[in-house]
Order: structure tokens, then C-alpha cells, then sequence
């Protein structure tokens, strides 16, 4: 019964103990370690129960009439909460590896807050209701905050601002309207099979307000024109670039999206509304839009900013076009987007380690130091751009059955169109770095012929592209998943 | 307790603690009698809470003595679900306040103890107060102390400030006085406030009340445009003033709506429904501008207040459920919250005497506990969601927009505009290089220091998360004042019909 508490509390007492032992660095690291997988163990032990079908409730207590802070292990939320703790593991160790290779200050804070983080991702994931939610979502927001401002220079200032400034502004402004007017109409917060505001009888025009008002809220999701964040976030160090904010925080906001999309809104108040097609829209310009960003990007990881920016909408447009199919996509895709995206990120950590350069353009030649990092970055590439066998391939192959299914052949030419602009910014970087000659006298960067894979940073990307073949293998965990929520949700 | 007179032994033991004081020798002892006379004070209000009834709206712990039978006046006392939080407020920071002046005031200590003791027994005996004369009369003496505490042990512009502040409320007070006198003469005269409440007035004597009550209780909660004494106020005035100032005698004026305006005037509550509205809107909007315009940190939040304090006037006078019970929830949180903040500003100030945003930087890394705590007292105050602050503002916000989509755009702007200049002021002054202004030691809690901030933790993450046992207390009171307002029909839907 208490076990989605085990998990949040996990990673929470964690980082309690990393903050107790910081002057015992090797013991501090090995906790992050241990917790995570501990934090996995219990998050996976709740699977089989939500596979057969059910879901656990938690209720602590009643926070207002009709709000409870309360806990709901379903299958939408064990997808994300999977998804954030499997991959912690890695990112645990990777994370080591990469503090304790560039000698980075403030190790302690970086542990615990990236601890708390976890901790806040999968209280989202078990929220039961639209209060816990939005508590674990601010959470969220504030402790990553010190990890992007990590380095304390002018630039990560700048951009920790930025970061702070929309994600608070958007949840301050248009959530807080949004979660006020649901209460008023509805008396609850409650996430519900067929749609909280469902029955509620309201005027349209409101209940789209509403629901406009939970889009730019949840600015997490990365939704144009409320994407600025993201690559402001990139300041921060690759480890959280990877996992926060390529899995946990924007998988938040994604994961927020689906839940009002699903069981705020319902399924039958969006297509009666005419919500579905006019978010897809907008999803779809996000997509193209942050891929043509993504191709003038030289810096490696603003261009993998971009592409993370452009595969949320994929999530949100595989729920939106409404289809069981679609949605099926969408969900996978949570998965899938997820472990690809993480290895790209700790590749482009892995080649800053070794070598200090960021920009594509500097990478000429670096395929031949750092093969694995390399290999892996083109393994993630595949599941970007959806080639078999990638995870990737299967999240799309759902989402493009999903758009015939649905008769939407606009949304079919743009996720074809955003196949081939993810290969277009993708493939040329494996290109640049196994085919091209090296340049010489790169300022600030490490000469090439010194450059040495980084064994404890390159062990986690290669298990981790490792998984995103994997799962394109076998899906099958997810599929079930995203195919049990949509019984749930009646499409 | 049911025999004993306890609100009276609440009300007079501070009272005959401040005759004690000036007997007592040496000044630590002074702080210390101060100190456990106050918390035995507060004590006895948590243990009338603990008692306390939730299952009626009736009064409880009520006293009653004839004072001048021949005009019905009495010493008539009792408490609601309404006011038994306030008394509880009180009390706390009451202690509180002891403990944040205990260095800051080095001289004429005696007196300045004096003052605090006399004015808790006076908040006290207004929140207990069912007298209209009684009420009336503790609500005027309790200026002459807070005077004091302005104008003796404030800074280099206290006179000035002292001053403002006692014409402004002086002002106010004498058209609640002639309010009152016309309603002691229509409602059967009697000052029995219960028997007040429940005697029918004519709608045209409603407004003209209604509105004499208004200048009183806006200029102390206070409203735009009656707010300008309030920054100088705080500005000027000691921490313990301060915190007695946002944390309790802003809330006599929402508390005067809700006592006076909403239960005795209903149907001109109704009818100036839409005024109160605009006035709270603008308040939340532009007192969050001007308080985004600051750059010394006391009076950011001297101003933050008058937009925190709009949101209860708000939720109020939406007459929705969610509304009022958020308004009252409110008051309590400011009460918390804001009189953290000015304790924290106190705490700084003591130790650096500069008040500049701009001078301070990195406190997180030079004083953990000091930046922490405060961090967490911004983060209430900017009502994030899981402390106190939250519930006050979505109850007031769902409230509102059950009555009037601008007003509740409006008070979502103030939210913004809230979060921004609390997050600049975290920003600056907790995060970054460390920096403090020149020649100054900056220290980090003292363990006096922290037993002051962490009751008030307490209340920020209880009421953020659990706030059902004040709910659950407040509800039954607030049903009643419900009622009461929607008694007479006739005059509820004229008034209603702007919606």
C-alpha cells in the first residue's frame, strides 16, 4: 500500500544523507547509486499489479472538499515513473563520472538536489489528482533550478533565469487560472476515467479557456511559444541536461499535458470541442518548427534542446489526434524518446569530458578517439529519427498508423517531414565525427590526439543506447501500458 | 474550562503583566517575564482552541456584564470560528515578537515591553469583543501603544511615520464611530452585536453605514488608494512593530468587514459588492506594482502586503463559499508569513543595518539556516503550491471567478506580478556571490532566533497541506455569516443582479 510513498521517499532521504555525508565524497556518491536502484526496485515492483489491470490508491488526507493529497498508481503514471527511475540509474553513475572528471564544485548540492528532482517526478507520476500533481510539478521547478545555475558563472545566470522566470511565470499565471476555474466548475481536482470538467456542464468557450490556460501552464511540455526554457536550461551540467531535462522535467510537463488531456478534459470534451485538432496544430508547427531551429544550431546540445523540444509534441500529438493507435504512439514514445535522448545527452557530455569542445563543427575527427561515445550518439540518432530497430521506430510507426487511422493525412506528411529533418541535423554529426579531417587549434579544447574515452561516462551511454535498441525489440511493457490507458480512458 | 471566565483571564493576564513590568528590576529579567507571560498567553489560546466547539456557529466561551444598563452597553465577550483563529494569531506572534526584540531593543526596554503586553491584551479583547462600545474602544486605545512603538523605538523618520499612521486610523475611526451610533440607534438600541446583527436595517441607512465602515476598515487592511501610511509605517517601526502590524492590525479591517459590513449590512454588502471588487483588484494589481518597484526590502514587502491583503477583501466580498473560507484562510496565512518576512528583515537589519536589496548576495552559502528559512518564507509568500499560501489563493481565485472572470484575471496578474518580485528578491539576495554591505558581520540563527522562525514553519506547511482542522473549525461561523447576508431576499437579488 505504501509503496508509491517508498518510492518518493527514497530518493528524498537520499539526499538527506548526501547532504549529511559531504565530507565523505566516495560514500555521498555511492548513495545516489544505491537509492536509485532501490527507487527502481520498488517503482517496478508495482508493475505487475498495474499490468493485471489495477491500479493502487494512497490517500493521505483531505486538503480542501473534493481535494485530497493522495496517491493513484495507474498505468499512465507507471510509464513515466519507469521511465525516471530506470534511467536514474544510469544517470547516477554517469553523473559521478562526469562531476568527478571535470572537478566540478558544489558536488553535494548537485547530488541532493538531483535527488530531491527524482523524488518529485514520480510523486507526479502517482498523483492522484490535479493538487499533488501541480505540489510535486513546483517541486520540480524549484529544486532544479540550483542544478542549472550549477556553474555560477554570468551565462548560467542568465539562463537559470530564463528558465526560472518562464516555468514559475507560466505555472503562476496561467495554471493558477487554470486550476481555479476547474475547481470552481468541477468542486474537484480529481483525475477521472472519463474527464473531470466532462460533466461538468460549463459554457465551451470556458472549458477551452481552461483548457488553453493547463497548455501554457504546463510549460514543462514545451509547447511553442512557451519552449524558451528549454534551451536556456542547457547552461546546466550534461548529467541534468540529460536526465532532467531530456526524461524527467519535460517528461513532467508532457506527462501533465496527457493527464488533462485524458482525465480532465476526456476524450469526448476534446473532440466535441474541437481541442484535439486545434492542439495538434499547434504541435505539429512545434515540431517542424524546433526541428528547422535545431538544424541551424551548431552547439551540440542546443541542437539536441531543439530536437527534445520538437519529440515532446510527438507525445502530446499522439494524444491529441484522439485515435487508440496515436495515443499508443504517444505513450511509447514517452519511453522511447526518453532513452534515446539520454544517451545523446551523455554523449555530448562524454565528448566535453574528453575533449572540451561543444560545437559540432569542432567534432571533426573525434569518431576515431572516442568510438564508443560516437557509436552510441549514432545508436541515439536512429531512435531520433524512428530506423529500425530503435524504440523510436515503433513510438512512430504507432503514431503514423494512428494518423491514417484517424484520416489525418496533414499530421502524416508532418511526422514524415520531421523524419527526414531529424536525420537531416542528426546523421551529420556521426558524419562530421568518424569522416571528417580533424581541424587544428580549436581554442579551449583538449588536441585531439589526447582525447581518451572516459571509461565511467561511457559505460552508462553504451547501456543506455544499448536500451533504446532494446526496447524497439521488445516493446512489449510499454505497449501494454499505453494500451491499458486507453482502455481506462474508453477510446 | 466552562466555568471559568477564560477569555477574560486571556484578555487580562497580559494586561496585568504590562502593570507588573514596570516593577520588575533589570532588563533581562523584564525580557523573560515578558516572554512567559506571553506564551502562557498563548498557551491558554491553544487550549481554547482545543476546546473549542467546531459543530456550531454559536458563540463560545461567551461572558456577559451590564456595564451602563441604561444604554445597554456591557462587557460582553465570546468567540466564533472566525475570530478563535485570530486570537490564536495573535497570541503567537505575540511571543514571537518578545523574542525578535530581544537585542534589537536595547533601551527604555521596560516601556517597550509594557507597550507589547498592552497591545496584545487590547487585539486580544477586539477579536473576543461582542460590545460594539467595547470593540470601539479597544480598537482606538490599541493605536496609543503601536504609536509608541513607532514613534520611540522606530528609525531615523519615526515621528513622521507615527504620525501618518495614528491620523490616517484616527480618521477612519471617528466615521465608524458616527457608523456605530447609527446603527446603536436603528437596531433597537442596544450595543449587543449579536442582537445587532440580527435586527433589520433600512437599505438607504445600509449604504450610508456601509460606507462610513468602509473609510475605517480600508485604511486598515489597507486598501488602495487609503494605503500610503502603511510603508512608512513599517518602514519606521521596529520588527516587533512590524510583525504586530502586517501580522495582526491589518487583519482588524477585514475582520471589521466581516464582523460589521457583511452580518449587520447585508444587503448593502450586496449592493457594494462590485465597488469592493474593483477596490480589491486594483489594490492586488497595484500594490504588486509599486511593490515590484522597490529596492529596499521592508518596504517590498510593506507593499506586497497591501496586494496580499486585496486578495481577502476579494475572496470576501465574492459571497461564493470558496471565496470567503480562502479570504479568511487568507488573513491567517499574511498574518504567518508576512510576519515572518519582516522578522527576517528584522534579523538582517540587526546585523547589518542596511535594508538595500542590492547590497546582499549568496546568502544561502553564507548563512544556510538564515537563507534557507527565509527562501522558504518567500516561496510561501509567493503561495507556491504545498504551503499555506496556495490554499488562501486558489480558494480566493475560485471564488472569484465564480462572480466576475475580470476580477479573477485580475488577481491571477497579481499572482504573477507577486511571484515576480518575490523571485527577484530570492534571486538577489539569497542566490549568487555572497555579498553583504561593507563592515558588516552577518551571522547566521541564533537558536532565540530560530525558535521564532519555526513555529511559523509550521503553520506555513500545515496549512499547505492540511488545512482541514482550521477549515473544519471556521466553516460552521462562516455558513452562519452566509445566511445572514442571503436572509433578506429581495434585497440579495437586487443587489446580486450585476452578476
Amino acid at each position: 500500500m505504501i509503496r508509491p510513498l517508498l518510492a518518493i521517499a527514497v530518493s528524498l532521504a537520499a539526499a538527506a544523507l548526501i547532504l549529511c555525508l559531504h565530507k565523505r565524497p566516495d560514500a555521498r556518491d555511492t548513495v545516489s547509486v544505491v537509492a536509485a536502484l532501490l527507487k527502481f526496485a520498488v517503482v517496478i515492483s508495482l508493475a505487475p499489479l498495474v499490468l493485471a489491470g489495477g491500479t493502487l490508491e494512497l490517500t493521505l488526507f483531505e486538503v480542501l472538499p473534493g481535494v485530497d493529497f493522495a496517491f493513484r498508481v495507474d498505468a499512465l503514471g507507471m510509464v513515466f515513473a519507469t521511465v525516471s527511475s530506470l534511467l536514474w540509474i544510469f544517470a547516477a553513475l554517469y553523473s559521478i563520472g562526469y562531476m568527478r572528471s571535470l572537478n566540478e564544485h558544489a558536488q553535494t548540492r548537485f547530488f541532493a538536489a538531483f535527488a530531491v528532482s527524482l523524488s518529485a517526478a514520480v510523486g507526479g507520476a502517482f498523483a492522484a489528482n490535479l493538487f499533488t500533481l501541480v505540489i510535486f510539478y513546483e517541486l520540480l521547478s524549484l529544486v532544479t533550478y540550483p542544478l542549472v545555475y550549477h556553474k555560477e558563472d554570468g551565462e548560467s545566470w542568465g539562463g537559470s533565469r530564463r528558465y526560472v522566470v518562464y516555468l514559475i511565470g507560466a505555472s503562476k499565471s496561467f495554471l493558477l487560472a487554470a486550476l481555479a476555474l476547474t475547481y470552481q466548475l468541477a468542486g474537484s481536482l480529481e483525475f477521472l476515467p472519463q474527464g473531470l470538467l466532462a460533466g461538468s456542464g460549463a459554457d465551451g468557450w470556458l472549458l477551452s479557456a481552461v483548457y488553453l490556460c493547463y497548455l501554457a501552464g504546463f510549460a514543462k511540455a514545451a509547447v511553442m511559444p512557451f519552449h524558451a526554457w528549454l534551451p536556456a536550461a542547457m547552461v546546466a551540467p550534461t548529467p541534468v541536461s540529460a536526465l532532467l531535462h531530456a526524461v524527467a522535467v519535460v517528461k513532467m510537463g508532457v506527462f501533465c499535458m496527457l493527464r488533462v488531456i485524458f482525465h480532465v478534459m476526456g476524450v469526448d470534451l476534446m473532440g466535441s470541442l474541437g481541442l484535439g485538432i486545434a492542439t495538434a496544430y499547434l504541435v505539429s508547427f512545434t515540431i517542424v518548427m524546433a526541428s528547422v531551429y535545431a538544424l541551424t544550431r551548431d552547439d551540440l546540445k542546443a541542437r539536441l534542446a531543439y530536437s527534445t523540444v520538437s519529440q515532446l509534441s510527438y507525445i502530446i500529438l499522439g494524444a491529441v489526434l484522439l485515435t487508440p493507435m496515436a495515443a499508443v504512439g504517444g505513450i511509447i514514445h514517452i519511453a522511447a524518446h526518453a532513452f534515446s535522448k539520454i544517451t545523446l545527452f551523455f554523449c555530448a557530455g562524454s565528448i566535453y569530458c574528453a575533449s572540451k569542445r561543444r560545437n559540432i563543427s569542432d567534432l571533426a575527427g573525434i569518431g576515431r578517439r572516442l568510438p564508443w561515445t560516437m557509436a552510441a550518439f549514432f545508436i541515439g540518432s536512429l531512435g531520433m529519427i524512428g530506423i529500425p530497430p530503435s524504440g523510436g521506430f515503433v513510438s512512430k510507426w504507432y503514431l503514423v498508423l494512428g494518423s491514417v487511422e484517424g484520416r489525418e493525412m496533414v499530421f502524416l506528411t508532418v511526422l514524415l517531414a520531421s523524419a527526414l529533418l531529424n536525420a537531416a541535423y542528426f546523421l551529420p554529426v556521426t558524419y562530421t565525427a568518424f569522416f571528417e579531417p580533424e581541424k587544428p587549434g580549436i581554442p579551449g579544447a583538449v588536441a585531439l590526439q589526447e582525447v581518451r574515452e572516459i571509461p565511467m561516462v561511457a559505460v552508462p551511454l553504451l547501456l543506455t543506447a544499448a536500451m533504446s535498441l532494446a526496447l524497439g525489440l521488445a516493446p512489449g511493457f510499454f505497449v501494454e501500458l499505453a494500451q491499458l490507458v486507453m482502455r481506462a480512458a474508453g477510446v | 474550562m466552562s466555568g471559568l471566565p477564560v477569555l477574560s483571564i486571556l484578555i487580562l493576564l497580559p494586561a496585568a503583566g504590562a502593570l507588573a513590568v514596570p516593577f520588575l528590576r533589570g532588563n533581562g529579567l523584564v525580557r523573560r517575564f515578558t516572554l512567559g507571560v506571553l506564551f502562557a498567553d498563548f498557551l491558554l489560546a491553544a487550549a481554547i482552541l482545543a476546546a473549542f466547539d467546531p459543530t456550531t456557529a454559536e458563540m463560545q466561551f461567551r461572558e456577559a456584564q451590564l456595564w451602563v444598563p441604561a444604554l445597554d452597553m456591557g462587557y460582553r465577550l465570546g468567540l466564533d470560528g472566525i475570530s478563535v483563529w485570530f486570537v490564536l494569531l495573535t497570541t503567537l506572534l505575540g511571543w514571537i515578537c518578545v523574542l525578535a526584540s530581544w537585542r534589537a531593543i536595547a533601551e527604555r526596554v521596560k516601556e517597550f515591553m509594557t507597550c507589547l503586553l498592552a497591545i496584545q491584551a487590547m487585539m486580544v479583547g477586539v477579536f473576543c469583543a461582542l460590545d460594539l462600545v467595547l470593540f470601539y474602544v479597544l480598537w482606538e486605545v490599541m493605536l496609543v501603544p503601536m504609536y509608541l512603538i513607532i514613534g520611540i523605538w522606530g528609525g531615523g523618520n519615526r515621528i513622521y511615520a507615527a504620525f501618518k499612521f495614528f491620523l490616517y486610523t484616527l480618521a477612519g475611526s471617528l466615521l465608524f464611530l458616527v457608523g456605530l451610533l447609527a446603527l446603536y440607534f436603528a437596531g433597537g438600541r442596544t450595543f449587543d452585536m449579536l442582537a445587532l446583527m440580527d435586527a433589520e436595517y433600512p437599505f438607504r441607512l445600509q449604504v450610508w453605514v456601509f460606507l462610513a465602515f468602509l473609510v475605517a476598515f480600508a485604511v486598515k487592511v489597507p486598501m488602495v488608494p487609503v494605503h500610503t501610511w502603511l510603508p512608512d509605517a513599517h518602514v519606521q517601526a521596529p520588527t516587533a512593530g512590524s510583525i504586530i502590524l502586517a501580522g495582526v492590525l491589518l487583519k482588524m479591517g477585514a475582520y471589521g468587514f466581516l464582523r460589521f459590513s457583511l452580518p449587520m449590512l447585508p444587503d448593502a454588502s450586496l449592493y457594494l459588492a462590485p465597488l469592493m471588487i474593483a477596490l480589491s483588484a486594483s489594490a492586488i494589481v497595484y500594490g504588486g506594482l509599486l511593490a515590484l518597484a522597490q529596492t529596499d526590502i521592508k518596504k517590498l514587502i510593506a507593499y506586497s502586503s497591501v496586494s496580499h491583503m486585496g486578495f481577502v477583501t476579494l475572496g470576501l466580498f465574492t459571497f461564493q463559499q470558496n471565496g470567503m473560507s480562502g479570504a479568511v484562510i487568507q488573513m491567517f496565512n499574511h498574518g504567518i508569513t508576512t510576519g515572518a518576512l519582516f522578522l527576517f528583515v528584522g534579523l538582517i537589519y540587526e546585523r547589518t543595518h542596511s535594508r538595500e536589496i542590492a547590497a546582499y548576495g549568496g546568502m544561502i552559502k553564507a548563512v544556510p539556516i538564515f537563507g534557507v528559512l527565509f527562501a522558504a518564507f518567500l516561496l510561501a509568500s509567493m503561495a507556491v503550491p504545498g504551503t499555506n499560501g496556495f490554499i488562501g489563493e486558489i480558494l480566493v481565485l475560485a471564488g472569484t471567478f465564480g462572480v466576475s472572470g475580470w476580477a479573477g484575471t485580475a488577481g491571477v496578474l497579481g499572482a504573477l506580478i507577486g511571484a515576480a518580485y518575490l523571485l527577484g528578491l530570492y534571486r538577489q539576495v539569497l542566490l549568487g556571490p555572497v555579498k553583504i554591505p561593507a563592515g558588516s558581520v552577518m551571522q547566521d540563527l541564533r537558536r532565540r532566533e530560530l525558535a521564532c522562525a519555526l513555529p511559523l514553519l509550521l503553520f506555513v506547511f500545515w496549512f499547505g497541506l492540511y488545512p482541514k482542522p482550521f477549515l473544519a473549525i471556521l466553516q460552521p461561523s462562516l455558513d452562519h455569516l452566509m445566511t445572514q447576508i442571503t436572509q433578506s431576499d429581495e434585497a440579495a437579488t437586487e443587489g446580486l443582479a450585476w452578476k
